[in-house]
């Protein structure tokens, strides 16, 4: 209840297209050339000072690359994109890598608490009734720091940047990475291979219920610049960890690259939670500008009884191009999938799920709820299949979408295949708009015309809002709301 | 409190005049029925007042409280007090009735500059003013509207009435759907409501729910004009030789 009251609250608040993170900061940054090479990524490499094995990783990925094909199938609209006209590293001078609170550039401090990410761990402990979140800091193309690593080393619990992992537990990135999403997966996956920089890495080893929620911020602020996240999650047997994961970006006229691959292992037993609040500068009404946000993400349910779910709330960017997917390799395992996503002005939105049914007894939940604004299009694109020999599998597919407006389109493209008669699949999709009874209803009772429509959002996407943890879910609402603003009228 | 001066209104989007040179007068503290047979413009009337996009006004002005509302927003109206309690109730899914209440309550009393309501506070409105409706606590846990029966949805209206405490209240033929049970409920409830200070306008078909809510004066609408004014015996007349007789002198 008082959630959505914040949200009311927000929206009166705030003027129409008021991006309220797309400030700038000035930091003196050390940036590699513009341009994509075999001497780029050398450079990337050397930077991070990685092993030989990982620099031959990332080039027999540059290689497949060049050989691959930009996709085209999605329902979204760009001009090309130029990949010699990105700067693929770019990290703040002062503060080069992962290290400690004390060494961070206060400019960059500076930087997250405009944000309100809690980064000293002091300040977190201090206010004790709210539940304590360890935070990994990625700004461009490094982690500047990551809170709460001695605490939760105690627990077992391994939680920093993709680049320490490289370089302090060779051995575990070694066994993992790639092995849901292969350099050769897609053409931004494997691009994603040869040059990423920074994003977070968490073991929890067997038996382990991680401590705190864990998180993961990025922050694209250099001008030029193509962000490439790389995150890798393991859960070991029975083992169960809830990650979250926020962003934005500066506002800008030029659009600039986000292309991410996140991959989550989870063995028997164990549950790995996702929760993403995508909030990338979205462009401005005209459209010019905003992030393009092509990103691959995974999980893979490979141990029996093991669970993966993803929640996002896609609000921000120019072009989301997404699918967290489950690969339901172990017999019993369960795979979800809660979304929101919300475009407004110019945005483009193509984001849904793939559900692959290998093991026997396992199941599925998708639940997709697309809002869509001004003259935005909004496409859900899912599959769910069956493998021959998967035996019982069962999903449930919800698509839901709102339309507010009448120049804005939602579209619902589900695939699914099953190739085991005992297959169980419900898929149900109903497209609406906020009528205008409604309206007038909401109205006629003193409730103001954005406040109406942020309440009835916030009423049409309650079902993921609710698998999201709570401060996220706070945050979530009063996001839809920002994100709708001077959507009528 | 409501002075309506020969109002001539149309639907906006085909130009149909529904309303044609209307005058009515309801005092403070007076119950009016508004009566007449399908087609008089009942419905539109409660529309226009509480300020729908859809009719547009051509001629005549509305006064509530002596000032002219016709430039009003419909959620303006209302945080002035007017109130409609519809006939067909909308559905808005995924917003408990509850959480909607308070929404509603808090913004219209941040239009008149008071401060919100604390949780218990509200708490303690809602609880007393349900039980006064005989509304189950776990009603208003529900989504608005959503799978209410037609007795649900009548006293959640009314029960959005009496927390809004409203000056001037429209009931849009509330007694339709209603068995006899809950049309006593509703009508206790519309009867609490009654003040010296608070108009109410009862738009209703039947004499039936003018039993229980018994006018001070009844008012017959034939052609988007009100063509007879008495009190309520008039509706007992209605009652027993219909329109016809009415609807013959006027013409």
């Amino acid at each position: 209840m008082a959630a959505v009251q914040e949200t009311i609250d927000q929206v009166a608040l705030i003027d129409v297209d008021q991006y309220k993170y797309g400030f700038e900061t000035t930091i003196e940054m050390d940036k590699a050339p513009k341009g994509l090479s075999e001497d780029i990524i050398r450079f990337i490499s050397a930077k991070k000072d990685e092993p030989e094995w990982m620099l031959e990783w990332r080039l027999d990925a540059y290689r497949r690359w060049l050989t691959l094909e930009e996709p085209t199938w999605a329902r979204v609209n760009y001009p090309k994109i130029d990949f010699n006209d990105i700067h693929y590293y770019a990290a703040p001078k002062s503060t080069p890598g992962p290290t400690s609170i004390d060494d961070v550039d206060p400019e960059l401090l500076k930087v997250y608490e405009k944000l309100g990410i809690p980064l000293r761990e002091q300040e977190i402990l201090a206010g004790v009734e709210k539940p304590r979140i360890a935070v990994d800091a990625v700004f461009d193309s490094v982690s500047v720091v990551t809170t709460f690593k001695e605490e939760l080393k105690k627990a077992g619990v391994i939680f920093m940047s993709i680049s320490e992992a490289i370089r302090e537990h060779p051995e575990l990135v070694k066994k993992y990475l790639g092995t849901v999403v292969p350099t050769t997966d897609n053409y931004y996956a494997t691009l994603n291979s040869a040059v990423f920089t920074d994003g977070s890495f968490v073991f929890v080893p067997k038996g382990v219920r991680c401590p705190m929620e864990l998180s993961t911020y990025f922050r694209i602020n250099e001008k030029g610049t193509g962000q490439f996240e790389r995150t890798l999650i393991i859960a070991e047997d029975g083992a169960y960890v809830s990650y979250l994961e926020g962003c934005t970006a500066p506002q800008r006229d030029e659009n600039q690259l986000h292309a991410a691959v996140v991959e989550l292992v989870a063995l028997d037993d164990a549950e790995i939670k996702y929760s993403t609040v995508q909030n990338w500068y979205p462009g401005d009404k005209e459209g010019k500008g905003g992030i393009y946000n092509f990103v691959t993400k995974r999980g893979d349910c490979r141990g029996k009884n093991s669970k993966i779910s993803w929640t996002q709330v896609e609000t921000g960017s120019a072009i989301t191009w997404k699918y967290p997917s489950c690969i339901l390799r172990g017999d019993g395992s369960r795979g979800e999938f809660y979304s929101i996503a919300v475009s407004n002005g110019h945005q483009q939105i193509d984001s849904g799920t793939k559900m692959i049914h290998l093991g026997k007894n396992t199941s599925s939940r998708i639940v997709s709820k697309g809002i869509a604004a001004g003259v935005s299009q909004n496409t859900y694109r899912g599959q769910v299949s069956t493998h021959r020999k998967a035996e019982n599998a069962r999903n449930f597919t919800q698509c839901d979408s709102l339309l507010i407006g009448d120049k804005c389109g939602a579209h619902t493209v589900p695939y699914i295949e099953a190739r085991n008669s005992s297959a169980q699949f419900e898929h149900e999709a109903t497209t609406s708009k906020i009528s205008e009874d409604q309206l007038f209803y909401c109205l006629q009772r003193g409730i103001p015309t954005e406040a109406a429509i942020a309440l009835i959002v916030n009423g049409f996407v309650k079902e993921v809002i609710q698998e999201l943890p709570m401060e996220f879910a706070v945050e979530a609402q009063k996001l839809i709301g920002i994100s709708l603003e001077g959507s009528v009228g | 409190m409501l002075e309506i001066r020969n109002l001539h209104a149309r639907i906006a989007e085909d130009g149909t005049e529904i309303i044609r040179g209307l005058n009515l007068t309801v005092k403070a503290g007076e119950v009016a029925a508004i009566m007449g047979p399908n087609g008089s413009g009942k419905s539109t009337l409660s529309y226009i007042l509480s300020g729908r996009e859809d009719y547009e006004v051509t001629e005549g002005d509305i006064l509530y409280n002596g000032e002219s509302i016709l430039e009003l927003d419909p959620s303006e109206r209302a945080a002035k007090g007017i109130f409609l309690a519809f006939q067909y109730p909308v559905e808005i899914p995924g917003v408990a009735t509850m959480q909607f209440l308070k929404v509603a309550m808090n913004e219209q009393r941040k239009f008149r500059g008071e401060a919100e309501l604390t949780t218990p506070d509200f708490i303690r409105r809602v609880k007393e003013a349900s039980a006064r409706l005989h509304i189950n606590p776990d009603m208003l846990k529900r989504p608005l509207n959503v799978g209410f029966s037609g007795g649900e949805k009548k006293r959640a209206e009314i029960l959005q009435m009496a927390l809004l405490e409203p000056k001037l209240c429209v009931l849009d033929e509330t007694d339709s759907g209603l068995d006899i049970d809950a049309l006593k409920i509703v009508a206790d409830g519309v009867n609490a409501l009654r003040s010296p200070d608070r108009a109410v306008i009862v738009i209703t078909h039947y004499q039936r729910l003018l039993e229980y809510i018994v006018p001070d004066t009844v008012h017959v609408l034939y052609k988007g004009q009100v063509i007879k004014s008495g009190d309520k015996s008039l509706a007992l007349d209605l009652e027993a030789n219909g329109y016809a007789d009415i609807i013959g002198a006027a013409a």
